[in-house]
């Protein structure tokens, strides 16, 4: 029997599944690679005879992880890291080497990423060619590969009019469109956040009003043409507020914060944890408030990893000339998970802003537990304590902030599709 | 272990300025090593009244125990303030005990000049010498024990004493 | 149920042993009072070893001190070099900036070939702030815990040495810091040696410290160092018994921070005439080298309250007393 067509209960777990307003004891059925049924103890849909039967007593039982940006260089190990990390769906930036700027390379990562069979990938293509900023990329010819949006990932549109001129392209096919809201002239040579860590440490500092001025700017674009928007990776109060006021004007506009934002400021910059080298910068403790409450109140709408794996080598290097990135995919969960227990946020809201409201923005489906979707669920172990480290961690980058730090919370299995892709061997 | 009571070092540097007065010449000079004869060097050139000012040598930066023990807490400056070449110098020290301070206040000495000689004053000599040294002056051969160290005090009013303290 | 997530744990700075003891010297910042007063007492008795015929103690000797100049700076690393030699250390200069660094070899491959070579001491110069702490961090994790690591400068970081010398210049003239008003005038942003001055002033108990410059060339948030910030260098000279000019960097008066030279000259330059609203015994500082006419006129700079060339022999001083005092800890 293939494993799609095993069929599998999962019992004496809590479920929580938001999109339906789910947190209960349940018994989750799965058929054909599909949710059959939800339902209380002790009763089973009629004539299902499970193949498998995992005991998920004292574990959470969520939709899959949706990640609305992990890099995956090698591919295989990196979807493999996502999975230990109950991340079911993600989208990839387009900043691969090359970049994701041709229909055939779109082709080929979404059929390697279905050969691997672990976590689905939906590429976002780049918005020019190259993603150097100039001339249109296809983006007619990249959809139909399977891009759910464009992007530059973290580079920049020079001419405005060019990036008006690309959001309008966009605009005529209702693609959306991913902005890194981060005016890169305003941020040039800096490192860390403009503060006064960075005044200390004499690291050159990206100041608020970058983050704040390429708002301002792409909001007005967004504006007048009418464009789908998704901000990426916000850092600031300041920046929370404008996209706060410009959904209050009904714009067509979403943002999201990565999940380390949550946690660090320019603080934890220490003396020159290049671990902490991150774009957009680690910024205040008011700063990270903010986001804190900016996701709990949906101003934005998910919490991503920003996932970059980096080689040890590239960490063998001064604070200001690491390349900025975490490894964070296999940390997203808990660490959000962490985030809504400090917060004191609903554990529904949380898992929300990782499953079902990502995966709206991505227009996929996921972050579903009904019946008839697809069945992309997790086993997480919320008491489970353990250390990132080079030892616990599978993506090949080791390069997260947390390392050797105790993590509370652990994917014990993750299904993609009613296939079992990941269980935890203890 | 020390049973009488300790000697009364204002004695000992009447009789060690006694002991010296013979050999003294018109240029003959002082130099204590810091901190304990540097004092007795000013006594002495007081009561000797040596017209040159006394030389004070702090030998923290000539020590052979560097290596194990690094650079003492509180290094004093060093000053001799006259020519030393061709010079007698007579090096004053409070207790001779391993000869490694007064080896170590040599080689200083001598990178301020050549002396035509340098003799050595002290008020106690505890032997237990590691190094071919001796004092040409001394006024008390005293035997301590290895965990004991005599110490040179200065009140106030200036008046020295000893005192037994623990190594 | 703990949230060890919410808690980091608190960075101790890499140049202190578990004991406070100096292991490397990287920055001003977090030295006790102690401590910076041992090094300004133990450079005090070197600099009488600087009058001497022979000017040399035995303290390192066979010890090997590798300078090694990521950043190209032939007066620092002379004053280094002296400074090594004076303690009979053998001293090595490698100009990695030409050399290893352009055959791609990294940073800390340079280091660990030289660790090879028996080295007991680096002498880091690096355009890029934090360089020698993750070579500190470097030495340790690879249980090299022998080997000492002074900052010679990085980035616009720190330049311990540097603020030390300036600390002992202070003190030589001015004496005790509480009653003291210092003004640090100039490029600020980019400034290392504004950096470690203000957090050796602070550590030493100094009245008050201020900064004076454009805001193009003071960094945000300079308050929080307990540092009072003036644009006006009349206001900022105002009664002080310090005057601490940086060095104004060729590259800072293209036009984008400063529209000209004699625009910076006429505001932020320092003459007689601004001298004289500083308390008639002001002293006069420069780390050099000095843009006479940018920054300072000539007249002051070879004036009477000018202590430039004092500051380079303490320089010495200092750094002889760094290196003797890491190497015996």
């Amino acid at each position: 029997m293939s494993q799609t067509t095993m069929k599998i209960a999962i019992k004496n777990g809590r479920v929580v599944d938001p999109r339906h307003g789910i947190d209960a004891p349940r018994d989750l059925f799965i058929a054909d690679g599909k949710i059959a049924a939800v339902l209380p103890a002790g009763q089973t849909p009629d004539g299902f005879a499970a193949d498998r039967t995992l005991d998920a007593a004292g574990q959470l039982v969520l939709p899959g992880v949706v990640d609305l940006a992990a890099r995956l260089p090698g591919l295989e190990p990196e979807l493999e890291a996502a999975v230990a990390g109950g991340v079911t769906r993600l989208a990839c930036p387009p900043d691969s080497d090359p970049p994701m700027d041709e229909p055939e390379l779109v082709e080929r990562l979404v059929r390697r990423a279905q050969d691997a069979g672990l976590a689905r990938v939906h590429p976002v293509g780049a918005l020019t060619q190259g993603l150097a900023g100039e001339k249109l990329a296809e983006m007619a010819g990249l959809a139909a590969e399977g891009c759910v949006a464009f992007s530059q990932a973290k580079r920049a549109v020079r001419e405005s009019q060019s990036l008006l001129r690309a959001l309008q392209y966009a605009a005529t096919f209702d693609f959306p469109v991913w902005c890194y809201p981060q005016n890169l002239s305003l941020a040039r040579g800096g490192v860390a956040h403009d503060g006064e860590v960075a005044a200390r440490l004499g690291l050159p500092g990206i100041p608020v009003v970058a983050e704040t001025v390429a708002i301002a700017q792409i909001v007005e674009l967004c504006r007048a043409t009418g464009v789908r928007i998704h901000l990426t990776r916000l850092s600031s109060a300041a920046g929370v507020a404008l996209v706060r006021a410009a959904k209050a004007q009904g714009l067509p506009l979403s943002a999201d914060v990565a999940v380390h934002h949550l946690h660090l400021t320019d603080e934890d910059i220490g003396f020159f944890n290049n671990l902490t080298r991150v774009d957009p910068p680690l910024r205040t403790a008011a700063d990270r408030a903010a986001l804190r409450e900016g996701l709990a109140d949906g101003t934005l709408a998910a919490v991503c990893s920003d996932h970059t794996p980096l080689a040890d080598d590239e960490r063998q290097v001064p604070f200001g000339e690491a390349t900025p990135g975490v490894s964070a995919v296999e940390l997203l969960l808990p660490l959000t998970l962490a985030w809504a227990r400090e917060a004191g946020v609903p554990l529904a809201t949380a898992v929300a802003r990782l499953t079902c409201d990502p995966a709206a923005l991505l227009g996929v489906a996921g972050g579903d537990l009904g019946a008839g979707a697809p069945a992309d669920v997790v086993l997480f172990d919320p008491e489970a304590t353990w250390t990132a480290d080079a030892d616990t961690l599978v993506s090949r980058g080791r390069n997260t902030p947390f390392l050797g730090r105790t993590v509370t919370g652990r994917t014990s299995a993750t299904l993609v599709g009613g296939r079992l892709v990941y269980a935890r061997q203890d | 272990m020390l049973s009488k009571p300790l000697p009364d070092a204002e004695a000992q540097v009447a009789e060690l300025a006694a002991k010296i007065r013979p050999d003294l010449t018109a240029d003959t000079a002082l130099v204590g090593i810091f901190s304990g004869g540097a004092w007795l060097a000013e006594r002495l050139r007081e009561v000797l009244g040596i017209d040159a000012p006394v030389g004070m040598i702090d030998v923290s930066f000539y020590r052979d125990d560097f290596g194990e023990k690094g650079l003492h807490p509180q290094v004093k400056p060093t000053s001799i303030p006259f020519e030393v070449e061709g010079r007698h110098l007579i090096l004053v020290d409070d207790v001779l005990y391993t000869g490694r301070t007064t080896r170590a206040a040599l080689n200083e000495i001598f990178d301020y000049g050549r002396p035509a000689a340098v003799d050595l004053a002290v008020l106690a000599d505890r032997g237990g010498r590691e190094l071919p040294i001796a004092a040409q002056y001394c006024v008390w051969d005293v035997e301590l024990d290895d965990g004991e160290e005599l110490i040179l005090e200065k009140d106030e009013g200036g008046t020295l004493s000893w005192k037994l303290g623990t190594l | 149920m703990a949230d060890l997530l919410s808690t980091p744990p608190t960075p101790a700075s890499p140049q202190l042993g578990a004991d406070g003891r100096l292991l490397h010297l990287l920055s001003t910042e977090g030295l006790p009072r102690q401590t910076i007063t041992h090094i300004l007492d133990t450079a005090k008795s070197f600099l009488e070893v600087s009058d001497r015929d022979v000017k040399k103690v035995p303290l390192l000797r066979g010890k090997s001190v590798f300078n090694l100049f990521f950043e190209n700076s032939t007066r620092t690393r002379t004053t280094f070099e002296i400074a090594a030699k004076r303690l009979s250390a053998d001293v090595i200069n490698l100009d990695v900036s030409r050399s290893s660094t352009a055959k791609g070899e990294t940073l800390l491959d340079t280091i660990d070939n030289l660790c090879s070579m028996h080295a007991d001491m680096f002498v880091v110069r690096h355009a890029t702030s934090g360089a020698p702490f993750l070579i500190a961090e470097h030495l340790a994790r690879t249980g090299r815990h022998d080997i000492r690591v002074v900052n010679a400068g990085d980035g616009r970081h720190a330049h311990p040495t540097q603020g030390l010398l300036d600390m002992y210049t202070i003190r030589h003239y001015k004496g005790d810091f509480a009653g003291l008003t210092v003004a640090i005038v100039g490029d600020i942003l980019h400034s290392r040696v504004a950096r470690s001055d203000i957090h050796a002033l602070r550590a030493l108990g100094c009245g008050e410290i201020r900064a004076v410059g454009p805001k193009t060339l003071l960094p945000a948030h300079l308050e929080a160092q307990g540092v009072k910030v003036f644009h006006n260098l009349e206001e900022g000279l105002k009664d002080c018994d310090v005057v601490i000019m940086l060095r104004l960097q060729n590259e800072r008066m293209d036009g984008a921070l400063l529209p000209s030279a004699s625009e910076y000259f006429k505001r932020f330059g320092l003459t007689p005439a601004k001298l004289k609203l500083a308390k008639p015994d002001a002293i006069v500082m420069h780390p050099g080298p000095m843009n006479r006419g940018i920054e300072i006129d000539s007249a002051v700079a070879d004036g009477p309250q000018a202590v430039i060339l004092d500051q380079v022999t303490f320089g010495i001083a200092v750094r002889m007393a760094v290196m003797s005092i890491l190497a015996g800890n």
